[in-house]
């Protein structure tokens, strides 16, 4: 959209036209107790100049994540964006639409959500995808909503300790006033363990809640789980790591009834936390259900194919108070970027995005436990992150001093998780190289040094290769 | 069947009661052609189970167009003993026969009473012409 402005003699010509004196007569029918009367309590404005030279200052108080070599995860992570993802993404019909929801003026839009639908739906092994929530942890609740309307079952929801603290939060926020229970079943060696799951669902259980690789790192036997909970009636809902699936087996292929991610790792960066990608996948049974925007393809009355939102009905506009959820909007941006990374990647290039992590991710966790001060804690199978304890049990000073040498080493576990108040979860993602892990290890099994004096980046200059 | 030989309730649905094998009453449930009209064209349709029992009033599924849901009322007391699952594929000729092939349910009545708050045809047809659009 062009930004214009309005000139005094522009504001004067306007108002001749409609026969005001001022701006202040347009407002003369508000009546007088109304109003304010006085300029509002804000700073005066800024020149453009002034306002470039004040947002620089502010942005060089943040720490972009290609300055520091970043181990960080539990959510987010810091995978490789290729540049044809700003190219697209950067053009100014796709960066600044608001709400591109309508056939007659929307058409590039809506086919990149119909694509990035379809390659959504192929990529977890689901019959149907919508075009994007607002972020995993929102997407898992959806989920746990439709489950309970579909299995016309409103009172219990099981999930885990394995999955995201912050998501089992959001989780218990929305249920909170609902009246449901919901059980979290413990996970001590670092994953669900199928009795303690079965023990947990009862016939009034509308869904089971996993993540796939856990909050950990480690991967769940959701086969296994995935029979539990249908024994029961009870629907599966898999969080999973949309890198994960360049990899291992497709949650559609095991028979989950949803699917939910954060998309944030599909060409999207870190950006403190926000804005991020909630992916929602079904199977077909449960499409009614499916809250947020769906792109449908049809062809005009010419024949010509073309693009529009469709099964509308299900969305609160409509449906009202009976509608699973209010979401009217996607995440049209993000999940634009999200489709140009799958099709520049494709299959093959997911596999290898999700091997490299991997393989990076098991010789970080051998090189990290070499020493005498880190110890691996879970035994399970993990992904591309895995948990550590600190032997010395001083996490706080061993990640600043990780900090202070360039390198985010991980995210300390004690917030969430009381027992683990001597753990840090470490990600590897295949931006990592072979001489930054090392050098990350090498960090790590330092003896604790008397003075905080090393220089700023020590470590993460020399790691680059 | 006819609209004439029916009872309608404020809410659009129609019933055709008759005797069953059993000495009962059986309840054939569907709704108007005027219903319908107004709905457009129908997409989706969501049926009870067999055995659901309903209290006149009461929701017991839904009828789903491009532009509107709409639930689907009880107009008796009893319990779901047919459900007509075809439907559910054939939506579209739904309008073609509202009140014989278009039937949505059969209720085994438990209880008469309510039948005397239903509407005949001409009293139906007067309540959708003061509700006119």
């Amino acid at each position: 959209m062009p930004f214009l402005l309005n000139t005094p003699e522009d504001e004067r010509a306007m108002l001749d036209a409609i026969g005001a004196a001022s701006i202040d007569e347009l407002f003369a029918m508000v009546p007088a107790d109304l109003r304010l009367n006085r300029p509002l309590n804000i700073p005066p404005a800024l020149t453009e100049l002034e306002l470039t030279t004040r947002m620089t200052q502010l942005a060089a108080a943040n720490v972009p994540c290609g300055e520091r070599v970043c181990f960080l995860g539990g959510g987010a992570y810091d995978h490789f964006i290729p540049a044809v993802v700003d190219a697209i993404a950067g053009r100014a019909e796709f960066y600044t639409s608001y709400t591109p929801y309508q056939a007659e003026a929307s058409q590039g839009n809506l086919q990149a959500f119909f694509e990035y639908q379809t390659m959504i739906t192929r990529l977890t092994g689901m019959d149907v995808a919508n075009a994007s929530l607002y972020d995993g942890a929102t997407a898992a609740v959806e989920a746990v909503l439709m489950s309970m309307s579909a299995t016309s079952r409103p009172k219990h929801v099981v999930t885990a300790d394995t999955v995201h603290p912050e998501y089992r939060q959001t989780l218990a926020a929305y249920l909170k006033n609902l009246g449901v229970t919901l059980t979290t079943v413990a996970t001590p060696t670092g994953a669900i363990g199928p009795a303690e799951l079965a023990a947990a669902i009862t016939e009034e259980t509308a869904c089971v809640l996993v993540q796939h690789p856990n909050f950990f790192g480690c991967l769940e036997e959701v086969e296994k789980l995935a029979q539990i909970a249908h024994d029961k009636g009870a629907m599966l809902i898999v969080i999973a790591d949309p890198i994960s699936l360049g990899l291992l087996k497709r949650p559609g292929d095991y028979d989950a009834d949803i699917v939910v991610a954060e998309g944030q790792s599909l060409g999207n960066p870190l950006s403190f936390g926000g804005p991020y990608l909630g992916i929602l996948a079904c199977k077909d049974r449960l499409v009614r259900r499916m809250p947020g925007r769906i792109a449908g393809q049809t062809v005009d009355r010419r024949g010509k194919r073309c693009w529009v939102l469709t099964l509308q009905t299900r969305e609160q506009h409509i449906r009202r108070e009976k509608a699973t959820s209010n979401i009217c909007t996607n995440q049209g941006l993000l999940a634009l970027r999200a489709t140009v990374y799958l099709s520049l990647l494709g299959p093959q290039g997911m596999r290898e995005v999700a091997e490299l992590s991997l393989r990076k991710a098991h010789y970080a966790a051998e090189q990290l436990t070499a020493g005498n001060r880190l110890s691996l804690v879970f035994q399970h199978p993990t992904f591309k992150e895995f948990v550590v304890r600190d032997t010395q049990g001083n996490v706080p000073q061993l990640l600043a001093d990780a900090r202070a040498a360039g390198i985010y080493a991980g995210v300390p576990l004690a917030v969430w998780y009381p027992e683990l108040a001597d753990c840090f979860l470490v990600a590897v993602t295949e931006k990592r190289t072979r001489a930054e892990i090392d050098a990350l290890a090498a960090a790590l099994n330092a003896p604790p040094s008397k003075s905080s004096s090393h220089s700023n980046k020590s470590f993460a200059t020399s790691a680059h290769a | 069947m006819k609209p004439e030989q029916l009872l309608f309730a404020k809410s659009h649905e129609w019933v055709f009661v008759e005797p069953d094998a059993t000495g009962g009453k059986v309840a054939t449930i569907g709704i108007s052609a005027f219903a319908l009209e107004a709905l457009t064209d129908l997409v989706h349709i969501e049926l009870p189970k067999i055995g659901r029992v309903l209290k006149a009033g009461q929701a017991f599924g839904e009828i789903e167009s491009v532009k509107a849901v709409s639930d689907l009322y009880s107009p008796v007391d009893g319990a779901v003993v047919e459900v007509h699952d075809k439907l559910v594929g054939e939506l579209e000729n739904l309008p073609q026969d509202p009140y014989g092939n278009g039937w949505i349910v059969k209720i085994k009545l438990s209880d008469e009473a309510g039948l005397g708050s239903l509407m005949d045809y001409a009293a139906y047809k007067k309540q959708c012409e003061e509700e006119g659009h």
